[in-house]
């Protein structure tokens, strides 16, 4: 018992992460119909850049996990203002070779500013643990949790209730209308990015105590994917939701399952979904118009 | 410009346009034939060159005549590999055989993908193909009684009908051999209703279907002959490196081999080989220059860092998307007219025309 229940833990932190990338790509994705393919080296620059605040020049943990999100929001917002712009409208394939050579650049970038060894990042949670019963609760992991928590409160008021978040609603369900009421479209989709490369980067700062920072950090993207298309790409919500079910079928696989299963999971579970549900869990169903 | 009169329906159906064209490609052959010659210390980046070839009509029948984008095209180069691999160390079969079986085997593979593949469209495609790649990759990695697992699998040269393809020139000329084959076969299958039925599936699935062609059937095909192409190549890929091992086969192979189609131009075989010159020569090229880069402020050593090829890679792939999205082929064409319509060369021949988001979702 006490180890299904630190298993689902462990597997609710993970899973957090998952949703937090998968929200990235189904923000973007609702918004502009692009697939962003370098959210996951958002993520790994989001971590780099806090730990080169905290380590090299010394700053508060606190501090440098703002300024971290704050650069790779501004960052995510400059790329779709010079370079994402430029291919809406042609075909879904540029845009997916498009952010594979972006998140190549990115890579390579890091490993140059950075290098190309492993770091970890100091944190105030990092190596202490409280033991509940007989769960070891690791405070990395209940961080991830409360964060994601806190974000996704944040993200849903701010979509619900804030002028700006309304306005971001309505330009990705009918770019044309909102246009013609008066939404700066280009703007709000620059925000998206924004947001999208924050969640990405608070994601990194959030994951980097648990599993270290390097620049392949990036690849956990990959599972991410499995989690949006679990929670069907285009639902908010889902993303999250199939995070953390992908999260749990990960730590579940790893421990009862053969060598080598823990690794494959997530993309087993992928291939199932989209040979059997292809719209996910909470997608609609629909037909592609001629 | 040149212009073509037709007279016989029998020219409707030639491979070149005219004696001209067919000429210079014989002119080019020989070139090739004699290249090992002239070059003799990069025939086995030459022979590099002729591999991906293959790889790049594979996927060219797939990405850039079908429309389904796959990024999982390593694993078939792998499957191909290790089972060739298998079949003539582990099983002793004859070359010939294991080559063929290897290219079944792949296409079987490939079918087994194709099917749920039908359901998907777009970029669920292409996660999903990842998906496959990833989870094979880490077959290869268990299976250690045929793969030989992480530790490896040495790959002796060819040896064909008891001729030994031991030597460099030997081997280039049969990865010359198989690329010819595998370009005649492709193209005379574009030519056939069967290509036909391809192109139409990529310009619009729904107007294809409603014109009678079987969508599950097409794609299918399209799937199985990409993967038996990728098969032969990585059959010939096994050789070429002499040892194969798990990580070879990762995304980022994948991703490479998509790089080459798109840079060589979607939509054309011509684009297949020409990016494939391209990743295969560009690396080689990337090495020579670094030594001769000068030392203007610490930019030698910056050309140096591991990390600066990957990124280099990726910023070509970007400017390419934007600035040239019809790839190598798409500028030589550009540049082929010009010339020939040398003073009234419109530029907006090829403006690309506003387009806005066509959206996939039903609203």
């Amino acid at each position: 018992m006490d180890t299904i229940l630190q298993l689902v833990l462990n597997g609710l932190a993970v899973g957090c992460i998952y949703g937090l990338v998968a929200l990235g790509f189904v923000l973007i994705y609702k918004a502009t119909e692009l697939v962003n393919f370098a959210q996951g080296d958002l993520l790994m620059l989001g971590a780099f850049t806090c730990y080169m605040f905290v380590v090299w020049y010394g700053l508060a943990y606190w501090a440098a996990f703002a300024l971290a999100i704050a650069i790779v929001a501004l960052f995510g917002a400059a790329l779709d203002a010079t370079v994402l712009r430029r291919v809406i409208g042609q075909p879904q394939f540029a845009v997916v070779m498009l952010t594979i050579g972006l998140g190549a650049i990115f890579r390579s970038f890091a490993s140059i500013t950075w290098g190309s060894e492993i770091y970890t990042l100091p944190t105030p949670f990092s190596a202490r643990a409280t033991r509940l019963g007989g769960v070891t609760v690791s405070h990395e992991y209940v961080s991830i949790i409360v964060g994601t928590i806190v974000l996704c409160g944040a993200l849903y008021a701010f979509f619900r209730y804030t002028k700006f978040g309304v306005a971001m609603q309505a330009a990705s369900q009918n770019q044309l209308a909102a246009y013609y009421m008066g939404i700066p479209v280009k703007r709000m989709f620059s925000l998206i990015w924004a947001i999208s490369a924050g969640v990405a980067a608070i994601a990194g700062v959030l994951l980097a105590p648990v599993s270290l920072i390097d620049i392949n950090l990036g690849f956990i993207g990959l599972k991410a994917f499995a989690a949006a298309v679990l929670g069907g790409f285009g639902s908010i919500p889902g993303a999250l939701v199939g995070g953390v079910t992908i999260g749990l079928i990960e730590l579940f696989a790893g421990a009862y399952l053969p060598h080598g299963f823990k690794d494959v999971a997530a993309y087993v579970v992928l291939l199932l979904v989209l040979a059997v549900r292809p719209q996910g869990m909470f997608g609609a169903v629909g037909r592609k118009r001629v | 410009m040149r212009f073509v009169f037709k007279t016989s329906y029998a020219q409707d159906q030639t491979m070149f346009r005219d004696g001209v064209q067919r000429n210079w490609y014989i002119a080019l052959f020989v070139g090739l034939l004699l290249l090992p010659r002239v070059l003799p210390d990069y025939t086995v980046d030459l022979s590099l060159v002729f591999i991906y070839g293959l790889c790049g009509i594979s996927l060219m029948v797939l990405a850039g005549y079908t429309g389904l984008v796959s990024l999982g095209h390593a694993a078939f180069l792998g499957i191909g590999a290790y089972a060739h691999v298998y079949f003539v160390h582990d099983l002793h079969l004859p070359w010939i055989v294991s080559v063929a079986l290897a290219c079944v085997i792949t296409a079987a593979v490939g079918v087994l993908v194709g099917l749920p593949a039908l359901r998907m469209t777009g970029v669920y495609l292409t996660i999903a193909t990842l998906a496959f790649a990833l989870i094979i990759q880490e077959v290869f990695a268990r299976w250690e009684h045929v793969t030989g697992g992480l530790k490896g699998k040495p790959v002796d040269k060819p040896v064909l009908f008891g001729v030994s393809f031991a030597n460099d020139v030997a081997f280039y000329m049969l990865c010359l051999a198989f690329l010819i084959g595998g370009l005649w076969l492709t193209l005379n299958i574009l030519r056939a209703p069967t290509g036909r039925a391809w192109v139409a599936i990529r310009d619009s699935e729904i107007a294809a279907q409603s014109l009678g062609v079987n969508l599950a059937v097409y794609k299918t095909m399209a799937f199985g002959y990409s993967a038996a192409l990728m098969g032969v190549a990585g059959a010939l890929f096994a050789h070429k490196v002499g040892f194969l091992a798990p990580d070879i086969f990762s995304v980022l192979l994948s991703i490479q081999l998509l790089l080459m189609v798109v840079v060589g131009g979607l939509g054309s075989l011509h684009g297949a080989v020409y990016g494939a010159v391209f990743v295969a020569i560009l690396p080689v090229i990337i090495s020579q220059a670094r030594d001769a880069v000068p030392a203007w402020g610490g930019l030698d050593r910056f050309v140096k860092q591991p990390g600066f090829e990957p990124g280099l890679f990726g910023l070509i792939l970007v400017l390419f998307i934007l600035f040239e999205p019809l790839g190598i082929y798409g500028r030589w064409t550009k540049i082929k007219l010009y010339f020939a319509m040398f003073p009234l060369y419109k530029r907006a021949t090829f403006r690309r025309q506003k387009t806005y988001m066509r959206s996939e979702r039903l609203r």
